[in-house]
């Protein structure tokens, strides 16, 4: 762990301890999270191990999936176990002194039942232990296949209800995984997995790179950039089924897909004219539109979030620039001006906040440039940082960066103070999208 | 190497049926080999080969080959001057050899980002392309594809690693 270490390192240790024995469970999961940045001021909460039946004694604990996804944040310092005084599962059992006297400012207490059909219920209270009120209270049901996404489900709700910021946990991430590359034995995956890193599962495994992985909109599929015939393609597969179609593709570079706001359409880098430049292609009947024309590299699409214009980089001015376009006049317009290199930039859902690659001495970083008044702020302090995605709710963003010579995933939050990482062992993983909301208990996957 | 060996080898064995025949000995022969070569003239030494086993070429007449990976600064596409003299080369032996094809791979090492590298291969991989069209060589014989840093050539993370892998690359066929 860095220098840099506040409360929550202290506090998640014995935590992060417990999530990584029990991630270890898909052995190609990402490894246990590092946290390596987090608040001064951090909301003390307390999540009780859930009452459960000795036939979930097997199971992560519940309470260990929803106060490591709130220590994630690094707005929470969830208490230890060992610290706590007493065990209450429901209401009656609650005494507040206990956990006034601990400086735990929120409670959340909860119960798992096992239904006939299989199913598994859990009821569960979130607290303000200043004034004993209930601030959210649930039972929700599931199939067992979706335990984590129990937990996930009301660290959101719990987040939302002290926050008033809406809960990103229930997410997944797309990444690549790279084993052996540089090597006649490089192998490249497809991986999806938790916002935590847990779950991994692998949707494609090629000999041959894979790209560029993004979500539809509403979470149902994923487009990316596969090399398997030999060339770049586009395809986009149902991450729920594995169905997938490589779509129409052109002589050169067939890249950067993403999907439109409403999921209709698909910007995409094609070079079929011999240089590369940004089309949106309809879904419906695959029929393109020319976005750019310039003898320049234009390539990496985002769209705005209202879905009327496009971000972009351009090497037009001589060297890599953020650049936007309106698509209904095709008006060009640049957006970044400080340093030499800057690319592969998304908006935050605010549709003012802009992060990207921002290269400063000769080293990729992640910046983040406030469009109205223009001041780029440097978020992270690593080498070879590229690749971010925002979550959904713009608290946090993943991206990809090197570590011991190792490509890891970190995530840092748009203000730069939480930082934590994901490695790998069972590779290089890189290029990570960060889904939209997803409803975990809903969701097909 | 190997054709090489079997050159000199050819030499040495048409060099002593040619002591064989200059020895002055009457005993009669036993009835003459099947053996059709004609015996009195040494074989033309034989052109060396244009292609390895690997489909590699060679400068023409020689057992040299000809450098295949092109070399470039961070961030550029520009032929380096030193590569010019074989990247002619290579034109001539594709012009030589009109039943050959070269795909040009462009690559770039791992700083930047990834799909502005796929386009910045590509440059790389069209500049060589370019220069073989000038040169004369038909485009229909020239195919390009854009790697971008997905396939380095060393995985490491040094300076030396990254001048490695901002390459071209010509794969014969």
């Amino acid at each position: 762990m860095k220098g840099r270490l506040h409360g929550i390192s202290q506090a998640v240790a014995g935590i992060t301890f417990i999530v990584a024995a029990a991630l270890c469970q898909g052995a190609e999961s990402l490894d246990s999270i590092i946290i390596d940045a987090g608040y001064d001021q951090q909301t003390k909460i307390a999540v009780v191990p859930f009452r459960a039946g000795p036939e979930f004694g097997d199971r992560e604990p519940l309470s260990d999936i929803i106060g490591f996804d709130l220590a994630r944040s690094g707005q929470f310092a969830p208490t230890e176990r060992g610290n706590m005084l007493s065990f209450p599962a429901e209401r009656a059992e609650v005494f507040f002194r206990d956990w006034r006297i601990l400086g735990v400012e929120y409670l959340v207490v909860g119960r798992v039942t096992a239904e006939f059909n299989g199913d598994v219920s859990v009821s569960y209270e979130l607290y303000d232990v200043t004034n004993g009120r209930a601030m959210a209270e649930e039972r929700l049901t599931a199939p067992l296949a979706k335990w984590r996404d129990l937990g996930h489900t009301i660290a959101d709700v719990v987040f939302e209800a002290i926050t008033g910021v809406r809960g990103a946990f229930s997410t997944r991430i797309l990444y690549v995984l790279a084993q052996n590359p540089g090597t006649e034995y490089a192998r490249y995956r497809l991986e999806m997995a938790d916002s935590d890193g847990a779950r991994a599962r692998t949707l494609l495994t090629s000999d041959e790179p894979i790209m560029s992985p993004s979500w539809s909109p509403d979470a149902q599929r994923a487009a990316y950039v596969t090399f398997e015939t030999g060339r770049p393609v586009i395809a986009l597969q149902n991450v729920a089924t594995g169905e997938r179609e490589l779509l129409p593709h052109f002589p050169g570079i067939n890249g950067s897909p993403i999907f439109s706001p409403d999921g209709r359409s698909l910007a995409v880098v094609l070079s079929r004219d011999g240089n590369p430049e940004i089309y949106l292609m309809n879904l419906a009947d695959y029929r393109l539109r020319q976005i750019t024309r310039h003898h320049g590299i234009d390539t990496e699409p985002s769209w705005t979030p209202d879905g009327r214009s496009l971000i972009f980089t351009s090497d037009r001015g001589g060297r890599p620039q953020i650049y936007q376009v309106e698509l209904a006049t095709n008006f060009v317009e640049r957006l970044t001006f400080e340093g030499r290199y800057n690319a592969r930039a998304r908006l935050l859902p605010d549709g003012v906040h802009l992060v990207f690659v921002h290269r400063r001495d000769g080293t990729d970083h992640i910046a983040w440039q406030d469009l109205e008044r223009n001041d780029l702020r440097v978020l992270t302090e690593t080498a070879l940082d590229e690749s971010p995605s925002l979550a959904p709710n713009g608290t946090m963003l993943i991206y990809a960066t090197q570590d011991q010579g190792r490509g890891i995933l970190a995530v840092v939050s748009i203000d730069g103070r939480v930082k934590y990482r994901l490695p790998s062992s069972s590779g290089d993983v890189r290029e990570p999208a960060w889904s939209p909301f997803i409803d975990g208990l809903k969701s097909a996957f | 190497m190997l054709k090489r060996q079997i050159g000199f080898i050819t030499l040495l064995v048409a060099a002593a049926l040619l002591v064989g025949c200059q020895t002055p000995e009457p005993t009669p022969e036993p009835a003459p080999p099947t053996d059709t070569r004609p015996i009195s003239t040494p074989p033309p030494t034989p052109e060396p080969p244009t292609f390895n086993d690997n489909m590699e070429p060679y400068y023409p007449g020689t057992t040299k080959l000809l450098p295949r990976v092109f070399y470039f600064e961070l961030d550029k596409a520009v032929i380096d001057q030193a590569d010019l003299e074989a990247l002619e080369t290579h034109a001539r032996v594709l012009m030589d050899n009109p039943r050959r094809r070269v795909m040009v791979e462009g690559h770039c090492d791992e700083r930047g980002t990834r799909e502005y590298n796929l386009a910045l291969g590509e440059r790389r991989s069209d500049a060589v392309s370019s220069f073989l069209k000038a040169a004369g060589v038909p485009a229909s014989r020239i195919e390009t594809v854009s790697y971008g840093e997905e396939r380095p050539e060393d995985p490491g993370h040094t300076e030396a690693a990254w001048s490695r892998n901002r390459r071209a690359v010509m794969i014969y066929r």
